[in-house]
């Protein structure tokens, strides 16, 4: 696959929703096409994180290994989501692993190339960064509640 | 009014704490809208309103899926097949499901919220042409704590409806999806012009799934929620289930959001 | 009855001594009399048997906090205004049984209560207790459950209102509407005329029975200055009232409260408020209730019990997990706001007559009118 055919499947994902279509080729350029298999582990807890993944289809599993519990399963996340941060925030290592629960289709962009083209663009580091920081949110937002227990005995 | 004596047909156990109760009227069966509850007395232990979880065409058997919180759900755990259970009502203001003919119907619920919401889906499957599309998003604690699940599995497996759940905690050997309720929303298959939302959960997770749907474009007008507060007497004289200007035993326990939203949210209202 | 009189249709004149005879007619008419009587120095309701029964030639002084009984210089009956009862304890009893039951060999069996038919006459029922009772029937008998308990014991009563001649220190009837003139609810109105030469009341019948009754009386018609001298003493409370500070204006007061959930005032008043529930049980419009369930030691008998509840306990907002109202500034705002606010939108009137008894009986002196002012923002100034 080359990678110029990306590009029409990165500006369809929810991700990249209303980005300048200058944009989406310029990250098109970093991007790659991924599949892995029911149970592959896609990132693992303190390696280099070197990328990030926009879930086409398929859905992922984030865990954390305790020794005690073992591996605990924090979110899942699906299509249309986007998967990994620890690309943006030194020290650039992954911080829970990832697993894929199903088959799971994937683009994956590079960090290296993108962190390159963002200082170069600071405005395309400053589109990226809303982005992330949307998940960001959300994701937390989510843990928060998960937190709560609101469905616990005491709560 | 007095409570009426049921004879208790069937106990089962659904999760670790929380077991559903078939009753059989010794003396004619009561109608019943999906959404509306019941006082159940246990003899001695007292009064407990709980909602009524079975199918609205079929009155005759009354069922009720209780969580053993306090003193008398705990006392009804303890509860057999023969034993007798004193039965109020039924009360309260019903899940729109006149209002949602014609429409899409979106039902949101998180951990023991399943229960209430139940009849609606019975009644909606029973009527299906009257309506569009049957989307259920369903919470839970972990998957152990889940309600319903062979049903569930059903519902799940019919073409006509789109079903989707998820759990607060779950161990490796789980292979759905884990995580909050309102996570599933923004994926969820239906019209958000023409759709009614009810929602059925804890008060805080009500309060996200209402913003996540204000995002996906449903007017407040078109939510509806179930509030909980103490119930003592049902029959709108002992104050203690009001919320704001609402008595929650006759206009609630469903109550259109856009009439509460000024108060949702606030603080010990 | 007796002829009509040329400014007054219906007025009669009864000597001081006939209230007695009054008291005699309605107990043998099978009336179970209440009226005020004094009792660990204050004036509370309970039966009398005869005119000796009721408190004479005494006042109450009344402010925030504070109650203190006083000789006045006449022998007046009804010299003093509203204690720490209201007619409520007889009409919605502070603690009943609501059912029995038993766990028989065939299932649970629920006994109902037989509700007495009970026939109460209540001697001196000042006009914003009128009001508070016509609020109780549309809170408990206007619903689609009427109240069992309390129509029984609503459906016979028989009033006999007393028109207030002087104001208390916490009285505020004027600015609620609610007096201090008995305008509805009564079967004959009595205005006291305490002159020592002459101690009369003026008696107006308000239904047919009233008027029936007073025909067992020995009265005559009221003259010109009856009425005169009868209305002076009423125009004197309302003076009284209108010179006081302790005034609410009540204009637009729902929207005031619900528009300022989070007023900075709420956790003012909540410094002070003890949440000890004095003012619900004070309130002859406070309806609040909660159920017992008992069983006796052998197990076979239970029995449920209604009594009074308050907003200001915590138990009140028990849900799953705790309470809702945990603070004491939201149980203040629950009673207040309900009170003068979400009442209108569930009866179509407020809740407060304007009584104070709730200001009274406070222990802190935290008066009503006071807080509703702080929050229309009219009270100004730095506190220390």
């Amino acid at each position: 696959m080359t990678v110029q055919s990306l590009e029409p499947i990165l500006a369809e994902h929810p991700f990249c929703e209303g980005l300048d279509p200058q944009d989406v080729r310029v990250l098109s350029g970093c991007a790659s096409n991924l599949v892995f298999r029911p149970g592959e582990m896609i990132c693992r807890e303190g390696e280099h994180a070197d990328r990030f993944y926009l879930i086409r289809e398929g859905r992922i599993a984030i865990e954390v290994y305790t020794p005690e519990r073992g591996q605990v399963m924090i979110q899942t996340a699906g299509a249309g989501e986007m998967v990994g941060w620890s690309w943006l925030v030194p020290p650039h290592r992954w911080r829970f692993d990832v697993r894929a629960l199903d088959t799971t289709r994937a683009l994956a962009l590079d960090a290296e190339c993108l962190r390159g083209k963002c200082e170069i663009d600071p405005r395309l580091g400053y589109e990226l960064l809303k982005r992330t920081a949307a998940v960001f949110a959300e994701r937390l937002l989510a843990t928060r509640l998960q937190l709560l227990d609101v469905y616990g005995d005491n709560s | 009014m007095l409570p009426v004596p049921h004879r208790i047909e069937r106990v089962r156990r659904e999760t670790r704490d929380t077991f559903t109760l078939e009753l059989a009227p010794v003396s004619g069966a009561a109608i019943f809208s999906p959404g509306q509850f019941n006082m159940l007395y246990v003899f001695g232990a007292g009064e407990s309103a709980i909602s009524i979880s079975g199918h609205p065409g079929r009155p005759e058997k009354l069922v009720h899926t209780v969580r053993a919180v306090g003193v008398v759900t705990r006392a009804m755990r303890k509860l057999k097949r023969g034993d007798s259970i004193g039965v109020r009502g039924p009360f309260g203001a019903p899940w729109p499901v006149d209002l949602s003919e014609g429409r899409d119907v979106v039902l949101v619920t998180g951990g023991i919220g399943l229960a209430p919401l139940r009849p609606v889906i019975y009644h909606v499957l029973a009527n299906r042409n009257k309506y569009g599309k049957l989307v259920l998003l369903y919470g839970a604690r972990t998957p152990a704590d889940r309600l319903y699940t062979r049903e569930f599995e059903r519902w799940r497996r019919r073409p006509d409806t789109y079903i989707d759940s998820t759990v607060d905690a779950a161990g490796r050997d789980w292979t759905g999806n884990v995580g909050v309720v309102t996570r599933l929303i923004p994926r969820a298959d239906f019209d958000a012009a023409n759709a009614i939302v009810m929602i059925c959960g804890p008060e805080i997770m009500m309060r996200y799934t209402v913003a996540e749907m204000q995002k996906r474009g449903v007017s407040l007008d078109r939510i509806f929620v179930s509030m909980e507060r103490n119930m003592k007497c049902a029959v709108v004289a002992c104050g203690h289930c009001q919320y704001g200007p609402h008595f929650l035993c006759s206009d609630g326990p469903v109550l259109r959001f856009d009439r509460i939203a000024g108060l949702f949210g606030k603080r010990e209202i | 009855m007796k002829s009509a009189g040329d400014r007054n249709a219906g007025l009669s004149i009864i000597e001081r001594e006939e209230l007695g005879t009054l008291i005699d007619v309605l107990g043998a008419r099978g009336y179970q009399v209440i009226g005020p009587v004094v009792s660990d120095g204050a004036i509370v309701y309970d039966r009398i048997a005869s005119l000796a029964d009721l408190p004479e030639g005494l006042t109450d002084e009344q402010d925030g906090g504070r109650y203190r009984l006083k000789q006045r210089d006449d022998r007046a009956l009804f010299g003093y205004v509203v204690g720490p009862h209201s007619w409520k304890k007889y009409l919605h009893p502070p603690r009943i049984r609501l059912f029995r039951a038993e766990c028989a060999e065939n299932g649970l069996r629920i006994i109902d209560e037989e509700q007495p038919q009970e026939k109460f006459a209540f001697i001196g029922a000042r006009s914003c207790e009128l009001h508070a009772i016509a609020i109780q029937d549309r809170v408990l008998l206007d619903g689609v459950y009427p109240d069992a308990v309390y129509r029984a014991r609503r459906e016979n009563l028989f009033v006999v209102a007393v028109n207030c001649g002087t104001a208390g220190g916490t009285c505020f009837c004027t600015s609620m509407n609610t007096g201090p003139k008995a305008t509805t609810g009564y079967d004959l109105a009595l205005t006291e005329i305490p002159d020592p030469d002459n101690h009369r009341f003026l008696v107006e019948p308000g239904t047919a029975l009233g008027a029936e009754i007073l025909g067992a009386l020995s009265s005559r018609e009221a003259t010109p200055d009856d009425e005169t001298i009868a209305e002076q003493s009423i125009a004197r409370a309302v003076e009284q009232m209108e010179n006081n500070t302790r005034r609410m204006d009540a204009t637009g007061i729902r929207e005031l409260l619900l528009d300022n959930l989070e007023h900075a005032r709420w956790d003012d008043v909540a410094q002070r408020c003890l949440t000890c529930a004095n003012c619900t049980m004070v309130c002859p419009t406070c309806f609040c209730t909660t159920v017992e369930d008992t069983t006796d030691l052998t197990g076979d008998h239970a029995e449920r019990w209604r009594r009074w509840d308050s907003c200001f306990t915590q138990d009140f907002s028990y849900i799953h997990g705790g309470s809702v109202r945990v603070s004491p500034m939201s149980r203040y705002r629950q009673w207040m706001t309900h009170k003068l606010a979400t009442w209108i939108d569930q009866f179509g009137v407020s809740g407060c007559v304007g009584c104070g008894r709730c200001i009274t009986w406070c222990p802190v002196g935290i008066d009503i009118t006071e807080e509703i002012r702080a929050i229309r923002g009219q009270i100004n100034g730095c506190k220390a």
